[in-house]
């Protein structure tokens, strides 16, 4: 608990550092406001803005939770079937791999185009950006369970009348691959943020990435600082939810890292 | 009261294992070839062997774990498939990380869709001297204590024959002793296969003693030392014979 609070100072430490230093800048080389606002100017904007700000937030929120959920699921859903189906992995997993390596954003017109300015086209955005790496390291996972588990399992369920595969998967298999899957979730929950402020640039009418562009074309650029710092803010949060979520989860999981 | 039933139980209902030319070829080394193997019933018979002739191997195959391998005929001594009649024990402990020790004593009941008997486990987690750790999860458990999770998942099995891949290599040598003492105990009655490397250990466990060596691999004529296991560690007989058997498996 102390280790953690060190990191949390030693952060918020590092952070204000950083703004006296950006505040400096600001006032040495004089440069004008709506090209580098301060960070006072900045927080100023930031509480006589924030109902406008709350409002995108709030789109932008909802957009980056509903897309975490599809894709998580679809990423999730699809490795088991990959795991289950071998057939069905050889054909599909060359296709996966390739796939990942295409831009994802480039997709953000399409997407706009099909589905339209509002929320689908951006949890559609996110969903697609959160499903690679999700299907990736869960069915990473699915295929290195340890096995002296499975001979064991296999030993305990031999001479049985029907198959227990079904229930190795469930007992043994998926368990033992969610501390891999935690990793593609983490993973996940850093992107959704990028899926959806790219949606929101390329055809919106709300969310943080929509009140960036327009405060940007009406050079309020302490209206845009604003609105970044909420959606870095929004998605650190989330992140270190997720994380915090997922080490309860998963206690048998151990911090291999040293802490120092 | 109850486990000497059980025990009696399974005395009655033990069978040995029947294999006749078995023969398991790995790309292009042949690790045995036509082997035959006749494992007594209710009785310990240890395999001994220098590290990658094959004793694994061929406990795996008997275990139903190695389909590369074939046989002409691999039963029980009753005829009757051995397959659903074995407990397998490995050298790691193989707990489950995210189950209690319980929850892993009653894995495979879990598997096969039975109810476990919760009063069963705890007697057995008793018998190797957990009772109080059956909530506890096996990362906070000493490598002895979860390799003795590991035998009581094993004896909650309850089947008549019980093949062990060198359980007690990985502990300690006075947590091993201990093991040894506990493992001849409570496996007393039942057909057991061990496959170690130590013929200290060998001979303080074994009815009886099959040696595995050569490539192919051959089984020496069996050894049986005198008296009933667990033989005492500190017999200086017994380090004598395992002294000539060491000279043997390294000339």
């Amino acid at each position: 608990m102390t280790a953690n609070m060190q990191t949390a100072v030693r952060a918020v430490v590092t952070f204000v550092i950083l703004l006296a230093g950006w505040q400096m800048v600001v006032w040495i080389t004089g440069v004008a406001f709506f090209i580098l606002p301060g960070p006072i100017r900045v927080l100023n904007s930031l509480v006589q803005n924030l109902e406008l700000i709350s409002v995108h937030a709030a789109t932008t929120f909802l957009e980056i939770v509903l897309g975490l959920i599809y894709g998580c699921s679809l990423g999730m859903i699809s490795a088991i079937s990959l795991s289950w189906f071998p057939k069905v992995r050889h054909w599909l997993l060359p296709l996966l791999v390739v796939a990942q390596a295409i831009p994802v954003f480039a997709l953000a017109p399409v997407l706009v185009l099909w589905l339209g300015y509002g929320l689908a086209s951006k949890v559609m955005m996110a969903s697609l950006i959160i499903f690679f790496p999700v299907t990736a390291t869960f069915l990473d996972g699915l295929r290195r369970t340890d096995p002296g588990w499975l001979d064991l399992a296999h030993t305990m369920t031999a001479g049985q009348s029907t198959s227990h595969r079904w229930t190795i998967l469930r007992h043994i298999r998926i368990p033992a691959a969610l501390p891999t899957l935690a990793s593609g979730l983490r993973v996940a929950a850093a992107v959704a943020p990028i899926g959806a402020v790219v949606g929101e640039w390329v055809g919106s009418s709300a969310g943080l990435g929509y009140l960036m562009l327009h405060a940007n074309g009406r050079m309020q650029i302490d209206l845009l600082f604003a609105a970044l710092f909420v959606l870095a803010g929004m998605a650190v949060a989330l992140f270190f939810s997720l994380d915090w979520l997922l080490r309860h989860l998963l206690p048998w999981q151990p911090d291999s890292l040293p802490n120092d | 009261m109850s486990a000497q039933h059980t025990t009696n139980a399974m005395a009655n209902s033990a069978v040995g294992i029947e294999l006749r030319r078995g023969t398991l070829v790995f790309g292009d080394k042949t690790v045995f070839k036509n082997l035959d193997l006749d494992v007594p019933a209710g009785r310990t018979t240890c395999l001994l062997g220098p590290s990658g002739v094959g004793k694994s191997s061929l406990l795996r195959m008997i275990a139903g774990l190695s389909p590369e391998a074939k046989a002409h005929k691999l039963t029980a001594d009753d005829h009757a498939p051995i397959q659903g009649r074995i407990a397998y024990m490995d050298q790691r402990d193989l707990l489950l990380p995210w189950l209690s020790v319980l929850d892993n004593v009653t894995l495979g009941a879990k598997l096969r869709h039975e109810h476990p008997s919760r009063e069963k486990a705890v007697a057995l987690l008793r018998r190797v001297g957990l009772e109080y750790e059956a909530e506890a999860s096996p990362a906070e458990l000493s490598g002895g204590m979860r390799q003795r999770v590991a035998l009581a998942r094993t004896l909650m099995e309850d089947r008549p024959i019980v093949l062990m891949d060198e359980p007690f290599s990985a502990v300690d040598a006075l947590t091993r002793l201990h093991l040894q003492d506990l493992a001849a105990e409570v496996l007393v009655g039942r057909t057991v296969m061990l496959v170690t490397h130590d013929p200290l250990e060998a001979l303080r466990l074994g009815h009886r003693i099959l040696v595995l060596r050569g490539e192919p691999a051959q089984l020496a004529p069996s050894i049986e030392p005198a008296g009933q296991p667990p033989r005492p560690a500190g017999d200086p007989a017994l380090h004598g014979q395992a002294a000539g058997i060491l000279r043997d498996l390294a000339g």
